[in-house]
């Protein structure tokens, strides 16, 4: 067992990656030689040299475009963008070029990269550096969409994405980056799979949904009402796309009633589309209304008080809860 | 002091005239089945291109469609150019560049008339014409996106030392996008076997493109920014813009980076089938059809001794392949409907949840 901490656990899962396959490249800003701005990637150059892992200029499209290309003449190149908000100066890339154009060329390209990313709130830096953009991501067909809660997760998503012959978004939670986490020992590599959610806690008074920071706070959530002796059952979806709807599906066949906790903003949160799937396909499992516990729909607010107050909490998780769940 | 032009002013400009061929192009030493394939390049567009207006007028090719008419000799030069595994990564104008890497015509045709023996089976259209087993990685139909993945593929090229170039064709509005100075800039400092082509025609869409750019060559003149050379060719002449793509082929092949060209040429026609082109001068129009690309190499190569016969011989050829290319479109299936859910995914699949 070995305590890491979720940054670690990039640099691990990166390190497995490029030393499991010879194509495997790294790109990004400040990736190599500073190691990243958030330092999940410190080491990579000095142990797999400048061909491997490699600088790029503050150029989002130049370095998406660059990963495309690569991939579709047989590299798996990751590439990094530094903060998610930033996806959107290069989102053509994204939706119109790599999640496309194997459709439009009737399969004659694949594209197995993966754009590794820093989202989600809880650092102060205002709404261009902190947005939860996920529900960006999921709605545009063609692309898969990852986003790991814990250190192995972490380690084992990003196999599971790099070794995958599609492209993978690949969402780290900013806030999750210090955190420390167990991992047990084993034997190889490190290997998870794509398009399957996990339940961290069961429980039987209600389903939770939650994604990356969220499955902590609904965890934490969960224990608190363990003590009023409401029993909830948590689900880390950890895969937006492919997403696992027999676990949720079936978790709420037992529980019957559904939570999601979201940090993105609340319009096409990807609890909507969860929502959506329950309310068609197991209506009559459910016992009572479903409710959205997410960001309200407003650009993210600096100040900690205000920044606190906006992300769903441990607190707001468990107020709404408990004033829900035995209505 | 207003800077603003007067009503009447706006949108008025003074015509742009081609420069006299450079007659000293027929010197180059281009051996001379070069030159024949630099003809028959030519006329495959040309005809193709005459062949896919026609069917739009008759309402058989659906959507939009952009064609290269008057600006077969770009397309040609660096087809003739390339080596078989070189790339190719062409815009929405693409049917040219396509043909030039010696995809057959039909599969192009039926692609544009939205049929099952389409190149891409009718799923991607006119703006998008691939063929991987061609090298022409695609065609690209948001401005600038495909230069910044050339640079991909000739980092590939880098990669595994294999000495392959990614050629990139756009126009000269894209040279206004932040892709463009994106691209052009990373192929530098990475040191990219990529070649960057700018097709000036002298129109951004509708918009003279001295309209819209505050220099006279909107590729040459900012070259210097990324430390790399100008370079300006006579895009209707296929030799000129021959012996520019083999320099700057060789150039990128031997690990010396990216090159920017910028090709002049004129549209025979408007931007899109939407478009008669009305706001071009007149006196332009004329003078730039009377430098047309085509009957001036054919002049050429006669003088360099070519038999007329042998020039016919390979129009009349193009003219049939057009024919049947034609007819094996029109005579194509409609695409199954199962092909909407084929090949979202590499496994073949659009399944997104279990």
């Amino acid at each position: 067992m070995a305590e890491l901490t979720y940054r670690d656990a990039i640099t691990v899962g990166l390190a497995q990656e490029l030393a499991h396959d010879p194509n495997v490249v790294f790109i990004g800003e400040d990736v190599a030689g500073a190691g990243g701005v958030f330092k999940a990637t410190p080491g990579l150059l000095e142990k797999f040299g400048p061909k491997r892992v490699r600088d790029a200029p503050i150029s989002e499209q130049a370095i998406l475009g660059a990963a495309m290309g690569a991939a579709m003449t047989g590299l798996r190149p990751i590439a990094e963008i530094m903060f998610s908000d930033f996806l959107a100066v290069c989102w053509d890339i994204v939706a119109n070029e790599i999640a496309k154009s194997r459709y439009m060329t009737d399969g004659q390209m694949t594209f197995p990269l993966v754009i590794r990313t820093a989202n989600g709130a809880g650092s102060r830096f205002g709404a261009q550096h902190s947005q939860s953009v996920e529900n960006w991501a999921m709605m545009i067909p063609g692309i898969k969409v990852v986003a790991p809660s814990t250190a192995e997760d972490a380690i084992g998503l990003l196999a599971a994405a790099v070794r995958d012959p599609d492209p993978v978004l690949f969402f780290e939670h900013k806030s999750i980056y210090p955190m420390k986490f167990d991992v047990p020992d084993r034997a190889g590599d490190i290997v998870d799979e794509l398009g399957t959610a996990k339940i961290v806690r069961a429980g039987s008074d209600a389903t939770v949904v939650a994604l990356a920071l969220m499955v902590p706070r609904a965890l934490e959530a969960a224990e608190q009402l363990a003590a009023e002796g409401i029993d909830l059952e948590v689900i880390d979806v950890r895969s937006l796309v492919p997403l696992d709807t027999d676990c949720i599906l079936k978790s709420v066949a037992k529980t019957s009633r559904l939570y999601t906790v979201e940090e993105n903003p609340r319009l096409c949160g990807w609890g909507a589309e969860v929502v959506s799937i329950v309310a068609e396909e197991a209506f009559w499992d459910l016992d009572g209304p479903i409710e959205r516990i997410t960001t309200p729909h407003v650009p993210l607010p600096s100040a900690a008080n205000l920044e606190d107050a906006t992300i769903p909490s441990v607190e707001r998780i468990v107020e709404t809860i408990r004033k829900t769940v035995n209505a | 002091m207003t800077t603003m032009p007067s009503y009447e002013e706006y949108g008025h400009h003074a015509p742009v005239f081609p420069t006299a061929v450079d007659e000293t192009n027929a010197d180059q030493p281009i051996a001379p089945e070069v030159r024949l394939r630099l003809y028959e390049i030519q006329q495959q567009v040309r005809l193709f291109e005459k062949r896919a207006y026609d069917l739009f007028l008759k309402g058989l090719v659906k959507g939009t469609s952009h064609l290269s008419l008057g600006q077969e000799a770009i397309a040609a030069g660096f087809g003739a150019a390339m080596r078989a595994d070189d790339w190719t990564f062409a815009t929405y104008r693409g049917h040219a560049h396509t043909i030039a890497r010696g995809v057959p015509l039909t599969p192009i045709m039926a692609e544009l008339l939205g049929r099952e023996n389409g190149l891409m089976s009718g799923k991607g259209g006119s703006m998008h014409l691939t063929s991987v087993e061609h090298g022409v990685m695609g065609s690209y139909a948001i401005i600038g996106a495909h230069l910044c993945v050339a640079n991909g593929a000739a980092w590939t090229s880098q990669f595994n030392e294999t000495g392959q170039v990614a050629v990139a064709f756009f126009g000269d509005g894209t040279t206004n996008i932040g892709a463009f100075h994106e691209a052009v800039n990373f192929a530098k400092v990475w040191n990219l076997p990529t070649v960057f082509v700018c097709e000036n025609n002298l129109y951004m869409e509708y918009t003279p493109i001295s309209d819209v750019v505050p220099v006279t060559n909107p590729a040459a003149d900012r070259a210097s920014a990324y430390g790399l050379e100008s370079i300006m060719v006579d895009g209707n002449d296929a030799d000129a813009v021959y012996i520019a793509a083999t320099a700057a082929l060789d150039k990128a092949r031997a690990g010396h980076g990216p090159s920017l060209i910028e090709a002049r040429t004129y549209r025979h026609h408007g931007h899109s089938r939407a478009d008669p082109g009305t706001y071009r001068p007149k006196e332009e129009i004329d003078a730039w059809m009377a430098r047309d690309p085509i009957p001036m190499y054919h002049q050429r190569l006669l003088q360099l001794g070519v038999g007329e016969g042998e020039l016919t011989a390979i129009a009349q050829q193009v003219a049939a392949a057009v024919q049947t290319a034609t007819d094996e479109a029109t005579e194509g299936e409609l695409p199954s409907l199962d092909s909407i859910y084929t090949d979202v995914w590499a496994d073949g699949g659009w399944t997104w949840r279990n």
